[in-house]
């Protein structure tokens, strides 16, 4: 399953009344940068990430580290990151002392991985007490530091539409005033030393999230995961490693980062491959729209149908469901819907976020069925 | 040394007898005096006592610089080097797929190598953002920072010096002097500048590798 809070084993005391209140009141108020569905090519690209992996010098990995050395990594970083800033003001939760509903939440606003959310570290030994954090920036969420994940610190910054360079010159500020507190493990030959030698260099991943029904529709989406591979380029789901792409999201990243400069990269991935795969996508869907319009049109309409009427919906049928309708909106076969109230649809049907909308703790048939309320109360003031 | 003339060099040369004793000969130099070619093949030992090839006097700085590039380690360990600052194994990294410490990088070098080849796509040297300290270093920086400058540093020398040495041997040879004079040159100059500056060394010693 690749939705990230569908609650089994471990994850069932997900529950919005367990939190002590820590997350900030905004955090439910505002949409994050990443729905904001504005930006250039913005009807293929929903947002733009550049990640950076640091680590401290002189202190063990993540993985092999004690408690107690985390602890003090964890004081080291701290204030440096509260200070950085990370957005007009910044938020610190320890999530080693967080409900899983919180880190659930955490998760599907992509502020943290999954593991990090779920407190394994690939099969290690670590458990949910393993002392780690997150400092992001607010009101918009778009800059985020995972402290003691498979590295000390990663770093992100997410942008609205195609903006990596831009996502990047932010990363690079933030990580300067890190690095002005802070030393880093860094070889002059091996660059950034990272607990995965597949990060080691400049520690950058830059990804875009990619909607293409268009592709998929036409049959053609695996000649691109092919082409991407050939690239050296990752291909993942909704949710980043380990996750399955569903409603035609696809995140698309570099996977190499040594040898490489990261405006070499960004060279590479911003300004040749990804206007590239942007064009395909937007012409299989002009040929979608001229060869077969009333099917897709008939597809788009069959979908919001669906979801105005729904009485039970699963997170995987809503996703793909709103895929299609977002498809319509780019493609201006459906009126009154925009994508960033599709998007915060998005959000909000994740399992977490819909009971912290709902405000109690719901079974998997419940969900279904307050999923579908939610989504037809909000097609209703669409 | 021969006295007068011009040496253009020490190279490596196969199967030819030591001059003064019927070892295997490991070190050959060739003087070029008043258009005359003079070789001059000794063993090892040999060319220590003629003061052609001077042993290491101290070999400590040497050893250091092995066991920081895990090579010492590597060498009686072969099956899984472990790293002197965490104890990772390069076992226990293929197992967890994650290294221990930042110092596990030079520890398991050798094993590393064709990962980071495969992963990279056969780049090995980092481009790209330094950390401003860096830039600016000013001695304070801890000592993995300290210590990987100069291996890196020496590195690149080292292999500078090994190409130069190679070429060497290859004019000489092929009997082309003159540019074995230049080449002869350029590895004096970068020896001087190795002996006065930093991390002097760590190139291999001919004969003895």
């Amino acid at each position: 399953m690749s939705a990230p809070g569908e609650p089994n084993g471990a994850d069932d005391d997900t529950t919005p009344n367990g939190h002590d209140g820590a997350l900030p009141e905004e955090l439910f108020a505002k949409g994050t940068e990443w729905l904001r569905g504005s930006g250039d090519s913005a009807d293929v690209v929903l947002s733009s990430r550049a990640r950076i992996a640091r680590n401290l010098a002189g202190q063990l990995f993540v993985h092999r580290a004690a408690p107690t050395d985390l602890r003090l990594v964890l004081e080291a970083c701290r204030d440096v990151l509260t200070s950085a800033n990370l957005g007009t003001q910044s938020t610190w939760l320890n999530l080693h002392e967080s409900p899983a509903f919180e880190r659930s939440l955490l998760l599907e606003r992509h502020l943290v991985s999954a593991h990090f959310a779920k407190g394994k570290l690939g099969s290690e030994r670590k458990s949910n007490d393993w002392p780690r954090a997150v400092a992001f920036g607010l009101p918009d969420e778009r800059c985020a530091v995972m402290v003691n994940e498979e590295d000390h610190l990663r770093l992100q910054v997410i942008r609205s539409g195609l903006a990596l360079r831009e996502a990047w010159a932010e990363a690079d500020a933030i990580d300067d005033r890190i690095e002005s507190g802070l030393d880093y493990a860094f070889s002059p030959r091996l660059g950034y030393l990272t607990a995965c030698p597949t990060n080691v260099g400049t520690g950058v991943r830059f990804s875009v999230m990619l909607h293409l029904p268009g592709l998929r529709m036409a049959g053609e989406i695996d000649k691109v995961k092919h082409a991407a591979a050939d690239m050296s380029l990752a291909v993942r789901g909704f949710y980043g490693e380990g996750s399955e792409a569903f409603g035609d999201f696809y995140q698309l990243s570099n996977q190499t980062t040594l040898g490489k400069s990261e405006e070499q990269l960004l060279g590479e991935l911003n300004d040749k491959i990804l206007p590239e795969v942007i064009e395909y996508e937007r012409q299989s869907r002009q040929r979608l729209l001229s060869k077969r319009r009333w099917q897709l049109e008939d597809t788009v309409h069959r979908a919001i149908g669906v979801l105005r009427h729904a009485r039970l919906l699963g997170v995987e049928e809503t996703m793909k469901l709103i895929s299609v309708v977002r498809l319509g909106v780019c493609l201006d076969i459906c009126s009154g819907l925009d994508t960033p109230s599709l998007h915060r649809l998005m959000l909000l049907v994740q399992p977490t976020h819909l009971q912290q909308a709902v405000g109690k703790s719901l079974g998997q048939d419940e969900r279904k069925r307050e999923r579908a309320r939610v989504v037809r109360e909000r097609f209703a003031a669409m | 040394m021969p006295v007068g003339g011009t040496s253009v060099g020490s190279y490596t040369l196969h199967s030819v007898n030591c001059d003064r004793c019927d070892n295997e000969a490991t070190v050959h130099e060739v003087t070029i005096s008043d258009g005359q070619v003079l070789e001059i093949h000794l063993c090892e030992v040999c060319a220590q006592e003629t003061g052609i090839v001077s042993s290491s006097p101290a070999p400590v700085e040497e050893i250091l610089k092995k066991i920081a590039a895990g090579k010492v380690a590597a060498e009686t360990a072969p099956a899984s080097p472990a790293c002197r600052a965490c104890g990772t194994t390069f076992a226990q990294f293929k197992q967890s797929g994650r290294l221990g410490c930042p110092e596990c990088y030079i520890a398991m070098e050798q094993q590393l190598g064709p990962i980071l080849d495969r992963a990279h796509q056969g780049a090995v040297h980092h481009v790209g953002k330094v950390p401003k300290r860096m830039m600016a270093q000013g001695g304070d920086a801890p000592g993995l920072v300290d210590r990987e400058i100069a291996l890196a540093a020496a590195e690149a020398r080292a292999e500078q010096i090994r190409r130069l040495r190679a070429d060497l041997a290859s004019a000489v040879h092929a009997e082309q002097y003159e540019q074995a004079a230049q080449i002869r040159d350029r590895l004096q100059l970068l020896q001087r500048g190795g002996a006065t500056g930093q991390a002097s060394g760590v190139e291999p010693t001919e004969g003895s590798s």
